[in-house]
């Protein structure tokens, strides 16, 4: 059970951020989680958002370098601990993370949803198998 | 010591050096016809045979050499004389197709010692002189060019080859160099570190220094005449043609002498091949007429030029070459290597099956040019991390270096971010004003 990820490619000058952002606002888009991965020259934008085939075209319709890439919205308890058992999961089942970070998805139920790509998603799915909820495309359209 | 290294050549009377030019024509294209299968089918094609060459006035019938015969004919289709006969094999930078690979004969490599006697004569040199070789040595002929001239005029040659240059100083200094050779980047260079190192000109015993193998600017003359104390001489020449020698300035700098004894120029229209009168700007074809293991004909060199006939000041008649204006191709010289935007688009079909867009950023700080390759990133070599996308750039990095023999910088860009005009994106900026 794994959502869609975009990410695109962007230079480090001025203005590329806010266009992309403005690109994905007046389509509609919905950003749900996101992330910066940065380097001199260059960055990559990660993001998760309620329509993504939909991202994707305007995306692509605005010149942007876009791929897509499956990762794992696993459901959190919102308290002390809660991400190093999960952690703890993972390194017991020897699974390695690339990278991770945090979603503002839900702010009901005291709940957090952290986003998660994983050297093998499937083995992370396994660990996580009936310990976590992992969010759905669909879910995350509805939500 | 005289003041020319062979005074009946360079100012002989232009009636004499048309006669002389004529029978060696005449000599050479029945050799070439005779050994060279490759150029013999190009004479038939047009319908010449060697009894049409009369002389000189008949040299337009020949039939042109470009770049594309050299990578045809590689690597042995244009020698003219078996390879027992032949001596030594310089070639330039480059993959093959690009590369141009030429044979000596030691004939030839006594002629082209000859040719560059002739520019460190003019440049004021003689047996009293130390010749410092700061040019490459090996498969460049920069270096083996000037070392073999410094050695005919008798000159105490000091064969540094290029790099290391605090050395080079120091060689200089100690051992009392008064003749620097190196392309005139890395002359520039030698000037800013000799200043760096604390020295001034005063502490060096230099007086000329020759300077060639790349574009240059009168700007640029004048910071290295300052730098080193000296006065400089620009020198041409191609791999084609044997290397460096083919024209060398006087102490007028208004120009370089052709060693017309052994090179026929001609200014052409490169679109017509039509040939243009003295004075006219065009591209600068050769005709070599003494070398014989790899005498090219009538060899389109790209360069655009402008030919000056008459006595010159120094008291020289062989015909002035203009300092090239240009290329009539889109090759380009950085840091004295020859690039093609073509060799550049091989590597990156590599990567991707679309060729992505690139373009090409040329400049020059502190007298070394900058050369960054700048690449649209197609989705298809975009994946999600860093890591990959710099092992990404790293690689091209590499593959640009293997091909094109010289390090550019990479930068991989966003889709559609490098400008077009009329749909074609822009593939080269030169800032570099050389022209
Ligand atoms: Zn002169």
């Amino acid at each position: 059970m794994s959502v869609k990820q975009l990410s695109i490619f962007a230079e480090n000058r001025p203005g590329r951020l806010s266009n992309i952002t403005h690109l994905l606002a007046v389509n509609g888009i919905n950003i749900r989680a996101m992330s910066v991965a940065d380097t001199k020259d260059f960055g990559i934008l990660r993001l998760i958002v309620n329509d993504a085939d939909k991202a994707v075209a305007a995306l692509r319709e605005g010149n942007c370098a876009v791929t897509v890439t499956s990762v794992l919205a696993i459901r959190i308890p919102d308290r002390p601990g809660g991400l190093a058992a999960a952690m703890q999961l993972l390194y017991d089942n020897n699974v390695s993370v690339e990278y991770m970070y945090s979603a503002f998805i839900s702010e009901k139920n005291g709940e957090a949803y952290l986003i998660l790509r994983a050297d093998s998603n499937e083995k992370a799915e396994q660990a996580f198998e009936g310990k976590y909820h992992l969010l759905s495309q669909e879910e995350l359209l509805a939500m | 010591m005289g003041k020319y290294w062979n005074e009946k050549i360079e100012c002989m009377g232009p009636e004499e050096m048309r006669a002389l030019q004529s029978e060696r024509l005449v000599k050479q294209v029945r050799h070439v016809w005779d050994n060279v299968p490759y150029y013999r089918a190009k004479m038939e094609e047009k319908g010449v045979t060697p009894d049409d060459i009369k002389g000189i006035e008949d040299l337009h019938k020949l039939p042109f050499l470009s770049k594309a015969d050299l990578r045809d004919a590689y690597p042995y289709g244009l020698l003219a004389k078996p390879l027992s006969e032949c001596v030594r094999i310089h070639s330039t930078s480059g993959t093959t197709g690009k590369r141009v690979v030429a044979f000596y004969t030691q004939h030839d490599v006594d002629l082209w010692n000859d040719c560059t006697a002739r520019a460190i004569t003019a440049a004021g040199g003689s047996k009293e002189d130390v010749v410092q070789v700061a040019y490459g040595y090996g498969l460049f002929t920069g270096g083996a060019g000037l070392d073999g001239g410094s050695h005919k005029v008798g000159c105490l040659t000091l064969p540094m080859s290029s790099g290391n240059t605090e050395r080079q100083i120091q060689f200089m200094e100690d051992l009392g160099a008064t003749i620097l050779c190196c392309t005139p980047s890395y002359a520039a260079y030698i000037g800013e570190t000799v200043k760096k190192m604390g020295k001034s000109p005063d502490d060096l015993k230099l007086k000329a220094g020759i300077f060639g193998a790349e574009p240059w600017t009168e700007e640029m003359r004048q910071e290295i005449e300052k730098s080193l104390g000296i006065k400089a001489y620009d020198i041409y020449g191609l791999t084609e043609t044997s290397g460096p020698g083919v024209a060398f300035e006087c102490e007028c700098q208004t120009g370089m002498h052709i060693n017309e004894d052994n090179f026929i120029a001609e200014i052409i229209d490169p679109d017509t091949g039509e040939v243009l009168p003295d004075g006219t700007k065009g591209e600068l074809v050769f005709t070599a007429i003494t070398k014989e293991a790899f005498p090219l004909l009538r060899y389109r060199t790209r360069d655009i030029c402008v030919l000056t006939r008459g006595k010159c000041a120094c008291g020289r008649t062989l015909v002035k070459m203009a300092k090239p204006m240009g290329r009539s191709d889109d090759m380009l010289i950085i840091r004295g290597v020859n690039v093609f935007p073509s060799q550049i688009e091989s590597v990156l079909l590599k990567m991707s099956n679309a060729s992505p867009n690139y373009q090409i950023i040329v400049g020059r700080e502190n007298n070394t040019d900058t050369f960054e390759i700048r690449v649209e990133l197609t989705e298809e070599m975009f994946s999600d991390t860093i890591r990959s996308i710099e092992e990404l750039e790293r690689k091209i990095g590499q593959d640009m270096l293997s091909v094109l023999g010289i390090k550019a910088k990479i930068r991989l860009v966003e889709p559609n971010s490098i400008p077009r005009s009329e749909g074609k994106a822009k593939r080269v900026i030169d800032t570099r004003n050389l022209v």
